[in-house]
């Protein structure tokens, strides 16, 4: 067995706090403290309390308060792994889920506790800052950021600073409704750029620094609308200034007064892309930009707090994970679905699939967070990611020890080999637990992943993304589904509606209703029809989007009621 | 209504006019946006405020201002931060220096974004404890982001300290 890696001085993947940012957590945990008293005491009224509670990520659903927790561009290391599923033993039911905006939730959580827990998240440098609330929420990169082969700009030294400056900011945290930024250094979008209120993709600057692209107002929703792309060089100096420029826009113009028209996209489809161009130049022209610049410095500093993997791997990494392939057809079949090539020899990244047939999507028990953290001490350098497809990755492994890796992983059923694939399923977490919710996502979500549980089938399938939501919110992002479902009330009974052809990436595109919704006993066995057409009409390596793209929706709608 | 300033009471010299009120002879009054002209009228050495709504473009200011000791913009419920950004906007784009007052119902906990965004005074909601508003201005020591009032920043980092 290999020796354990020393765990280095700053954490490797993400910023490493120093005293002052502790110290200002917790004076943020001691307000919250502050405001569950007064809120206990009667002092704050349940309206008042409400979006204080929010900001701190605590949401009352359908039967408990659930805790949602930061996860800063989904990187977190094996310390604060650990802290997760000491505080899913200690205070809730065992397990936590995590969520497509990276983070974590804990679905049974008391009031009364919230104050201690945020304590102990303090105590690893984590919080539950801004993951609710009309604010700038947890900012999401790329999940094989820093790792990929095809990566321009790590982005997520622009995800801390932007992290930061979004934290407590003190024009932007009542907004018209909540604020979702992604950022990518990969010309392959990973992070659903696209669709999202401000979508960043970091590259190299011709003068050798960094710019970015910039989208806006892309989103999901009642209404979903693919971003606009409003510059491709904005200059990393300029970075915060602008985005200043561009959220205070949203802030002094967006509407207030229906919460399912005051998202930015609304904005800016009402005032045209050029008329929101104008707006946000206009302001960008007018502000202090000495005050708001982003100066090499700053980025430097902020990088430096970072702890960088020291990637050493022996000459015939490679050739031993060949040998391994060779011996282990199981193990082969996973490297060719949950792997991402790395950028070093002898390296690849890993992903570890939260999505076990029949399981509940993102959901990890304690006991293998437990296991993922001592796996990343021993493997990864001790940093683990949660990508926003609910999976976890371990971004830095040695090709030659990822056969124990996997053996690993295999001992605590973690090694679903399906990412990408059919058994890859976002779902919200529906009637379940959201009071939102019209249907239960989960048990469709389970039953289709049984469904399919055949390694072998999967991998014929092909590349396909299933996304369920349970209600026309779309938190399980059923617009950019492949295959997108979304639950519906019909006179009390749960229904399922079918969308196809949306995708998250480059080529982002909405779903189209398919017909009228299924109810739920028959809508495993439509999508298995519906698969089953694709496989007759596919033509070389197709995948299922691209057949859809040049068939159209008639097959797939023949195949999904001539027997319903 | 109590007027906080710096975290302290102190003694509110403005009288507030409605859409209606007749004019003190003397003293300083804050008038409605639409009594703006009104107010103007009067002996260029009375002081005068105004009271804008929280969508009024504060660009619309711009030629009045130096005529302005005060301008009170507000939260008619305090998740509705529009006067966080005209604010913003009277300091940094129009470089008002007079007093900016908040009124409506912002909450203690949102007390130092008012600071920071270029607020000097509040009105404090009926039914304040101004306590609770003291201990919120002395909560944190460091913030993230730069504000209108220019606090140090620790070395080349985002941080200010407060």
């Amino acid at each position: 067995m290999p020796d354990t890696i020393p765990a280095p001085a700053l954490p490797v993947g993400h910023y490493g706090y120093d005293q002052v940012d502790r110290a200002f957590l917790a004076d943020r945990v001691e307000q919250f403290r502050d405001q569950v008293a007064r809120r206990i005491a009667g002092t704050l009224s349940e309206d008042e309390f409400k979006p204080l509670r929010l900001m701190n990520g605590l949401y009352l659903q359908l039967h408990a308060y659930m805790l949602r927790i930061a996860v800063p561009y989904g990187v977190l290391d094996s310390r604060q792994l650990r802290e997760l599923a000491h505080i899913a033993r200690t205070y809730d039911r065992d397990y936590g889920h995590f969520t497509t905006r990276q983070n974590l939730q804990f679905n049974w959580i008391k009031l009364e506790d919230t104050p201690d827990i945020l304590a102990r998240l303090a105590d690893v440098d984590m919080h539950a800052i801004q993951t609710s609330g009309n604010c700038i929420r947890n900012v999401t990169c790329d999940q094989f950021a820093g790792a990929a082969q095809d990566e321009l700009v790590d982005p997520r030294v622009h995800a801390e600073i932007l992290r930061q400056w979004s934290t407590l900011h003190p024009e932007f945290t009542f907004l018209p409704r909540k604020f979702k930024i992604a950022i990518s250094g990969s010309p392959n979008d990973r992070v659903a750029a696209r669709f999202h209120d401000i979508g960043l993709v970091a590259k190299p600057a011709p003068d050798g620094g960094t710019q970015f692209d910039v989208f806006v107002g892309g989103g999901m929703g009642r209404t979903p609308i693919v971003g606009v792309h409003l510059r491709d060089d904005l200059p990393e100096e300029d970075l915060l200034a602008y985005l200043e420029a561009m959220v205070r826009v949203y802030n002094e113009y967006g509407r207030r007064d229906n919460i399912y028209k005051a998202r930015i996209k609304i904005l800016v489809q009402a005032l045209g892309t050029e008329g929101y161009r104008q707006k946000v130049d206009a302001e960008f022209a007018a502000m202090n930009r000495a005050r708001y610049r982003l100066p090499p410095e700053t980025v430097a500093a902020i990088r430096a707090r970072f702890g960088t993997p020291d990637l050493h791997a022996p000459d015939d990494a490679a050739a031993q994970l060949d040998r391994a392939r060779r011996a282990d057809p199981a193990f082969d079949r996973w490297v060719r679905t949950n792997t991402n090539p790395h950028r070093a020899p002898g390296y690849i990244s890993a992903v570890i699939s939260l999505k076990p047939a029949g399981g509940i999507p993102g959901d990890a028990t304690s006991a293998q967070m437990d296991l993922i953290a001592d796996l990343a001490d021993r493997y990864a350098f001790g940093e683990i990611r949660v990508t926003h497809m609910q999976n976890l990755v371990l971004g830095h492994v040695r090709q030659d020890e990822l056969y124990a890796v996997w053996q690993a992983l295999r001992g605590a059923d973690l090694a679903a080999a399906n990412i990408g694939l059919i058994g890859d399923i976002i779902a919200c977490p529906g009637l379940d637990y959201c009071s939102l919710a019209n249907a239960r996502s989960i048990p469709i979500a389970q039953k289709l992943s049984a469904r399919f549980a055949s390694p072998e089938l999967q991998e014929t399938i092909g590349p396909i993304e299933i996304k369920i939501s349970g209600c026309i919110n779309a938190c399980g992002h059923h617009h950019a589904g492949h295959i997108g479902i979304l639950g519906v009330d019909k006179k009390g009974e749960e229904y399922f509606q079918l969308t196809l052809g949306g995708s998250p990436g480059s080529d982002a595109s909405v779903g189209q209703i398919l017909g009228p919704a299924l109810p739920e006993d028959a809508t495993v066995d439509a999508i298995a029809r519906l698969v089953d057409a694709y496989l007759v009409h596919r033509t070389g390596g197709e995948r299922f989007l691209d057949t859809y793209r040049r068939l159209g929706a008639a097959l797939f709608k023949d195949a999904v009621y001539a027997t319903a | 209504m109590p007027l906080l300033e710096n975290g302290r009471l102190v003694p509110d010299i403005w009288t507030i006019l409605d859409e209606e009120a007749p004019f003190p002879a003397t003293g300083p009054v804050i008038v409605p946006l639409s009594r703006l002209e009104e107010g103007l009228a009067r002996a260029p050495g009375e002081k005068l405020g105004v009271a804008i709504p929280q969508d009024a473009e504060i660009d619309t200011l711009r030629t009045v201002l130096p005529r302005l000791s005060l301008v009170a913009v507000t939260f008619p419920i305090f998740r509705d931060g529009r006067a966080f950004s005209q604010a913003r906007a009277l300091r940094e784009h129009l470089h008002f220096t007079g007093e900016i007052r908040a009124t409506g119902k912002p909450l203690p906990d949102q007390y130092e974004f008012l600071l920071r965004c270029g607020v000097s005074t509040v009105d404090l909601p009926p039914g304040s404890d101004p306590e609770v508003w003291a201990r919120a201005h002395t909560r944190f020591r460091t913030a993230y982001q730069p504000s209108v009032l220019g606090e140090r920043a620790e070395g080349v980092t985002l941080r200010r300290v407060l």
